[in-house]
Order: structure tokens, then sequence, then C-alpha cells
């Protein structure tokens, strides 16, 4: 039998290359072995991770793709907390229709947000979506009858089933895996690829016969779908929801996450988690000002790593191999 | 006579009281290669605009293959086989050549919208990209991101993106500006190579570059057309020596 030259690499899974199926597998068995070495607390933290690391690489979807860094993420994350724990406090939903109905309305909200925002860019970009952002936290504040105002709304959001700290540690993992998987294989989809055509040249994107605003609108609610998987899992976590989770402190942290990681890095997101929830918890343990300490962290990350952790590495790892 | 691709009946472009092409009208026939020169502020990237849709005409009519496109947006142009390079590189820097080539080629098609699929090319698509690659002379770059790539290559990369959707008609806008001699003549050579059912329309500066290489001139000065005739009768023409070099003085 003679290979043909021309055909595509053997793949083993949708795409995914031997090496990178096997790196994948090792890391997400190494990551559901931690609960066997971690305490309850620690195991806590990594689900944090967890679920920020996926609401960074939704961020990192439009940011490191697309060229647009969105400041309303957490806006669109908190819609699923609120409208999670709504459901099943107030409403009585079981928690598999809320979970839906908070990922459903997370991305219902970014779609609205990407109607405004597709046609401007940078600067522009940024402030829209943060004005955008602070509407939502606006709502979640006022509207004391439904959100509870500034007091929150607590509820029992997470199934029986996943009641213990390392079942539901398994569970944000598995749900990590699956919604990490389907964002690689989004930016890489030849949609993915239009995205980086908008990065790089939208002039040319036109000319070429695209519709520069429908693929970035797309590209926009996608990804606030996958903010609001984030968002969903965090009501669960937490079993509380306030304004606080949907204030602009959450979407600046997811950015500040995404880019310690690395932009257009992907994965990097679940790094630049770990980072940043590991520096909080150890620094704010010594220090009310553990914020300063972030802030001069990231000053060193921007100066010595600006292409973020995950970037550094790559990039001395790929020096070395040549 | 073979058949006219390309008719334009006293095209104007207007930008308020400048009136930028001048009631121009030309008839290129299928195949044949046209340059269009002349001194700067001729008109001629204007024109070129006009017939890719990039301006729109004040008035007059252009037609392409039979269709009326005068007022066409660029990208239904493109659809009826109407591609061009810009005279500013506008690549894609950051990505490699063989994904600018599927972006240029999956512009016209509903590939673009697929959310999950596989990156790969197809078997359609393939060949295609291969195929302009090595006609443009880079076929052996594919794998190379396009800022790593020297301005000559970038060129290159131009035409070879314009020639993947396999147009009927390709505009090149200043093929050559900004490279060197040997560059020059590298580009010269693909235009000359390229396949001859394509209808080739160019604006060049170079007179030589741009004589050498086409069937017939067309000469512009201040918005009209001042001379069409073939490269040889361009080189002794007294009115296109006095547009280009002033008028000789006389004691």
């Amino acid at each position: 039998m003679t290979m043909d030259p021309h055909a595509p690499r053997p793949s083993l899974l949708a795409g995914l290359t031997g090496r990178a199926a096997a790196i994948a597998a090792v890391v997400v068995i190494a990551a559901s072995g931690l609960p066997l070495v971690l305490s309850n607390y620690q195991v806590g933290l990594a689900t944090e991770v967890l679920i920020f690391g996926i609401l960074a690489m939704s961020i990192d979807i439009l940011a490191g793709f697309a060229g647009r860094t969105s400041l309303g993420h957490g806006a669109i994350f908190g819609v699923a907390t609120y409208v999670v724990v709504y459901c099943t406090a107030q409403a009585g939903l079981p928690p598999v229709a809320s979970f839906a109905l908070g990922v459903l309305a997370a991305t219902a909200v970014a779609a609205v947000f990407a109607l405004l925002a597709v046609r401007t860019s940078g600067v522009y970009f940024l402030l829209l979506t943060l004005a955008l952002g602070m509407i939502v936290w606006g709502v979640c504040l006022r509207w004391t009858q439904v959100t509870g105002g500034e007091n929150g709304m607590r509820g029992d959001v997470r199934p029986v089933l996943l009641l213990g700290h390392h079942a539901f540690y398994w569970a944000v993992l598995a749900g990590a895996a699956i919604v990490s998987f389907a964002m690689w294989r989004f930016v890489r989809s030849p949609f993915g690829l239009t995205l980086r055509g908008i990065r790089d040249s939208e002039s040319r994107m036109r000319s070429l016969g695209y519709n520069v605003p429908l693929h970035l609108f797309i590209g926009f609610t996608v990804s606030g779908f996958f903010a609001g998987v984030a968002g969903a899992l965090y009501a669960m976590f937490n079993n509380f929801v306030s304004p606080s989770t949907v204030a602009l402190a959450q979407s600046v942290e997811g950015v500040l996450m995404m880019i310690a990681g690395g932009v257009g890095t992907l994965f990097g997101a679940f790094v630049g988690a770990a980072a940043i929830i590991a520096l909080e918890n150890v620094v704010s343990a010594y220090t009310e000002r553990w914020q300063m300490v972030l802030g001069v962290t990231f000053v060193l990350i921007m100066i010595f790593a600006p292409e973020g952790i995950t970037g550094k590495l790559r990039n001395m790892l790929s020096r070395k191999v040549r | 006579m073979s058949e006219t691709i390309l008719t334009l009946t006293d095209v104007v472009v207007a930008f308020d009281a400048l009136r930028a092409v001048d009631g121009v009208s030309l008839t290129v026939p299928r195949g044949q290669r046209r340059a269009i020169i002349g001194p700067n502020g001729a008109g001629k990237t204007t024109l070129f605009n006009a017939i890719a849709g990039a301006v729109p005409p004040t008035s007059g009519k252009i037609v392409f293959n039979g269709h009326d496109v005068t007022n066409l947006p660029p990208h239904r142009r493109a659809q009826l086989g109407i591609s061009r390079t810009f005279q500013i590189t506008n690549l894609f820097p950051t990505l490699t050549v063989q994904d600018n080539m599927i972006l240029a080629l999956r512009g016209l098609s509903q590939r673009k919208f697929s959310l999950f699929g596989k990156p790969d090319t197809d078997t359609t698509e393939a060949p295609r990209i291969a195929a302009a690659l090595t006609a443009a002379r880079i076929g052996e770059r594919a794998g190379v991101i396009v800022k790593e790539m020297s301005y000559g290559e970038q060129r290159q990369l131009e035409i070879a993106i314009s020639l993947v959707t396999t147009p009927t008609m390709l505009l090149l806008d200043e093929p050559a500006a900004g490279l060197s001699p040997s560059e020059r003549s590298m580009v010269a050579e693909i235009i000359r190579s390229l396949d001859r059912d394509i209808t080739v329309v160019l604006i060049e500066h170079d007179m030589d570059l741009a004589l050498g290489l086409v069937d017939y001139v067309t000469c512009m000065f201040e918005g009209r057309v001042l001379v069409e005739e073939p490269p040889e009768g361009i080189r002794r023409n007294k009115q296109v020596q006095e547009v280009y070099l002033g008028k000789p003085r006389h004691a």
C-alpha cells in the first residue's frame, strides 16, 4: 500500500494529534489526582482556578484571536451566576435546568453586547464593553426584589450528587476539559481563522468578501456562551451571588488572568488563573495589602514577560529546540 | 477580433469639484494585457478603484463580462471574477502564507462559517492554493509567517492571493512599487507567465516594465484618455513624452 503524501496527518480525536492528545491526557489525569494530596481548602482553591480559567479562556477567544479585549465578560459570567442561583433558590427549578437557563441567559446578554460592540475596535471596544458591564451591575444592585440588591442571594444550588468537595472538583474538572477542548476546536476552525484574519487586517477581509461585523458578532456570542458556563459553575461552587460577582473588578480579574497566562495561548488562562488565585491567597495570609503585591507582580510580568507566563515558557522552549 | 470583457462608457468619478476621472471610455478584449499609464494625478488609481468597486462612479457605465457592475459593491464584483491587488501591501502579517491563502479562498465559500470544523484544507482547496503559490513563485514558502518574508515576497503573495480565486480579470495596482531591480524582473516574469485566459489590467509607474509586459497601453492625463496604442507606438508618441517630460521649450 502506498501512502498519499497529501493525506492529512492521522488524528486520534477529532483533529487532536497524538502528542497533543497525550499531553492533554497527562494534564487531566494529574489534575484529577490533586484532591488526593490537597486539603479540602486547597481543593476549593483548585476548583476556583478551573472556573476562572474557563472565564479567562473565553476572554482570550476575543482578545487573543480577534484582537478585541472585552471588559464586559465579568458581567456575562455574573448573569449566569445570578440566573442559576435565582432559578434554584427562588423558582425551585432542578439544578440541571437552572444551569442550562443560566448559560442561555449569559449567551443572550453576550449577543446584545455583541450587537452594540462589534463595529468598534481598540479602546472604544474596551470602553463600550466596560459600560455595558456596568449596566448589568447597576441592574443587579438596584432590582432588589429579584436580585436581593446589595445583600445578594443565597441558595443550595449544587446537586446532591456533587455536594462533596472532591466530587464537585472532579465534575468541574470534567466540565473544564470539555469546554477547553471545544474552545480549542473553535479557535482552530475555519471560522476561528477568519477571526485571526480580522485581527490582522479588517480591510483585507472585507475586500475578500467577508462580512466582518457578522464574524465578530458570532465570535463574541460564542465567547459569551463559554463565560456563561464558567459563571454557572461558579454559582454551584459558591451557593451565593451578589453584585460583586458582576462588577467591573470581576471582568478586570478575568482579563488579568488571561494576560498573565499569555494572550492568544488559550490554555495559558489556567496558568494565569492559578498564579493570581495562589498569589491572592498566599499573600493575603501575610498582609492586608495583597492587592499592592498583585499590582507589582503585574508590572513585573509586563516588563519581563509581556507575552505572559505560558508565552514566555513557549518562547524559551522553542529557542532551546533551535 | 476577440470578444470584449470590460467596457467603460463615459465614466466620471468626481470628488466634489474635482473630476479625478473625467469621461473615460475604454474597451478591453478578453485575455488582453493592458497597462494604464500616466503622470501622477492623472486619475489612474481612481479609475482602477471604479473598476474594482472601491469607489462608485459618479456617472457612466461599467460592463464586465456581460454584467452591468456599475453600482455593485467590491465583494459582488469579486464573485463575478474581478480580483485585485493593492498598491500598499495589505496581508495578514502574523499568519502563515498558507493561512493567508485559505482566507483568500474561503471568502466566497460557506466553509468560513464552520465554527468547530477541521482547520485543514479539503481536496478542492489544496490544489488551488498550491497552483496559485507556484504561479507566484513562492510555492516553497507556504509554512512561513508573512511578517518574516521580504517585501518582494510579500508582493508575490499579494499576487498569489488575487490568483487563488481563479479570477477572469486581474487588476494589478503598481505590482512592482518599491521593489529592487531584481525583484522587479521577478514580478514581471510572474505576470508574463500568467495563464493567457486571464485578462490583466495593470497600473505601473515604471514605463519600461509596463511596456515590456502588455499588448496595449492606455495613457491618461488629467482624468481623460490621452492616447491608446500598442507599446511600440507609445514609446515614440510625442504627446506621451510631453505629459511625462514636459513640453520641449522652443527658443
